[in-house]
């Protein structure tokens, strides 16, 4: 179970620039949820990730998973629990170092030790696990990761996120990089991935994808200026279609335009 | 050229190649230039000297030096992660308090051990019928052998792995779960223990110790560290730590023929800092001529291949 309750996240505090990232947050998320995130730029999607995964520290409350405060955790210490997939394909990866080196290390994620890293058991293991990615990379064990696509560099991450059994699996639109038919065999990897630890993963996945964002996994939130404006699941979420998420938006839009209005005259 | 003057390169080579080792932790693996290593190299040789001088063990000597270097590396280390000061401001900040500590440490600005018994005459005494002549260049290659695959022992394992994972991207390693605060000054340690140690050596090869003598050290190191991988293009651990202490051998031999004939040329001994950054500067700019001029000549040769030409991961 992981339970936000008042988050609050201000970039450039007390300077004339502030912007309130993330106002008054809340959110509980049951075990094996997997929710869509939607939201237009600078709505706090990623911020929340960050704040989620400590590469940011929040300013005010509270950030649990299965009832232990990890609010003020550094980030080293929550990768333990929580898997992580970039925008960005080349962010995942370390480029110079071998597949296997790259896999190896998100395999422990407790302090390391002066134990040789790879072995022959363990090799066998990874092979085995980069086999059931299906992007034939099995056989290259010792290729230096620079030289792969990034399509195949972003379905290593998504299995280096799940490969220690996380309890939580956050993706900030890890798809929007990659060409559709890469874009489309990561979606795949990432619910084949999502099934197999079905009923004890927590996932959340930040998407501009409208239709994404309702075929895939269980609930859906919607953001605008950091706050959870809509949380649709069940019955109520195949109701909705993609019309209707975009009329929100385009609401939305009308409210600020409106706002901006009242202030420039 | 005179084989006294090829056996010279030689063992200055490789004692100059324990601090390259240490310089290749640092600029290569861990992707931070330590300026460090200007002030711990003299504090290896002061520690050592200054043991050996007041009539201590040399072995005593060599190994407090080892440990004075571990820690100055992690004053800069400190001060780069919990402070957070760039990594170049942070080693000069050590590099100029350690000129302080070392004219401490030797009261003077130079000690001199002519007639004192350091590690390499009590290494000669365990093989009396064999030359100090030969006896220096093999022991230091023995040393550096060893040392050579305890460093490749070291990066195959879990935090080796993580040392090198912070170097070449930060953010993923820190979301892989290790405090890379923490990689980092395990590397600056190890990076300034070997600088040390191989100062120790030089203090007690040259027969002095003196306050000034780490001025350029980080130049000979990098100029050692990119000859070496330029030439020797196999980019795994194994053959890098070879490739640093063979552009170590190079640098020193060209350094000695440069002192022993450039009078010939007009060169002066002050003239050697200049010869160095040359150096550096040549050895750091070969990759791109390089490439500029298989781009040139592949238009005249109508060569398609090379117009295109992309190796990611080729350049590391």
């Amino acid at each position: 179970m992981l339970v936000i309750k008042g988050l609050t996240k201000y970039f450039a505090k007390n300077t004339p620039h502030e912007i309130l990232a993330i106002n008054n947050f809340n959110l509980r998320v049951k075990k094996g949820d997997f929710i869509t995130i939607i939201g237009s730029n600078g709505a706090g999607k990623s911020t929340l990730l960050d704040l989620i995964a400590g590469t940011l520290q929040a300013d005010q409350g509270e950030i649990r998973l299965d009832g232990e405060v990890i609010t003020s955790q550094p980030e080293y210490r929550r990768a333990r629990w929580i898997g992580r997939v970039f925008q960005n394909p080349l962010l995942g990866t370390a480029p110079y170092m071998s597949i296997e080196e790259n896999l190896v290390l998100s395999l422990k994620r407790e302090r390391k030790g002066l134990r040789i890293a790879l072995n022959k058991k363990i090799r066998e293991y990874l092979r085995e696990e980069l086999s059931e990615l299906g992007i034939g990379l099995e056989n290259d064990l010792t290729k230096k990761v620079g030289l792969l696509s990034g399509g195949q560099r972003q379905a290593m991450t998504i299995l280096m996120a799940t490969m220690f059994k996380p309890k939580v699996l956050l993706l900030d639109e890890h798809t929007a990089a990659l060409d559709p038919e890469s874009s489309k065999k990561i979606l795949k990897i990432t619910q084949e991935l999502v099934e197999e630890r079905k009923g004890d993963l927590i996932t959340l996945m930040v998407t501009h994808n409208m239709k994404q964002a309702l075929e895939v996994g269980n609930r859906t939130i919607m953001m605008d200026r950091g706050c959870n404006i809509l949380d649709i699941e069940g019955e109520e979420r195949e109701k909705v279609d993609i019309d209707y998420l975009l009329k929100q938006f385009s609401k939305l839009r009308q409210q600020e335009y409106i706002e901006d209005r009242l202030v420039l005259g | 050229m005179p084989i006294t003057l090829l056996l010279h390169g030689l063992e200055q080579g490789l004692i100059f190649g324990i601090m390259v080792l240490g310089v290749f932790i640092t600029y290569k693996i861990l992707d931070f230039p330590d300026l460090t290593v200007d002030g711990s190299f003299p504090l290896g040789a002061a520690v050592a000297a200054k043991v050996i001088f007041t009539g201590g063990n040399p072995l005593w000597g060599t190994f407090l030096a080892l440990i004075a270097g571990f820690l100055a590396g992690m004053i800069t280390a400190l001060l780069h992660t919990k402070l957070k000061l760039t990594n170049l401001l942070s080693g000069i900040l050590t590099m100029t308090l350690l000129y302080s500590v070392n004219l401490r440490i030797m009261d003077k600005p130079n000690i001199p051990l002519l007639g004192k018994v350091t590690l390499l005459e009590q290494i000669q005494n365990y093989f009396p019928n064999i030359s100090l002549n030969y006896l220096i260049p093999f022991f230091f290659l023995f040393l550096i052998i060893i040392l050579k695959l305890v460093l490749d022992l070291f990066f195959s394992t879990e935090i080796g792995l993580a040392i090198i994972a912070t170097g070449d991207n930060e953010q993923m390693i820190r979301s892989l779960g290790t405090n890379t605060d923490m990689t980092k000054l395990i590397g600056l340690c190890l990076s300034n223990a070997l600088v040390a140690l191989s100062g120790a050596f030089f203090a007690q090869y040259s027969g002095f110790a003196d306050v000034n003598m780490g001025l350029g050290t980080i130049v000979a190191g990098l100029a050692s560290v990119i000859i070496g991988i330029s030439i020797i293009r196999i980019p795994t651990i194994f053959w890098r730590t070879i490739a640093v202490v063979v552009g170590s051998l190079i640098y020193r031999l060209i350094l000695i023929i440069a002192l022993r004939y450039g009078y010939k040329l007009g060169f002066e001994p002050g003239d050697l800092k200049l010869i160095s950054v040359l150096l550096v500067i040549i050895a750091l700019s070969i990759p791109l001529i390089k490439s500029r001029i298989d781009f040139l000549t592949s238009f005249s040769l109508g060569r398609k291949d090379l117009q295109n030409k992309n190796h990611p991961g080729e350049e590391v």
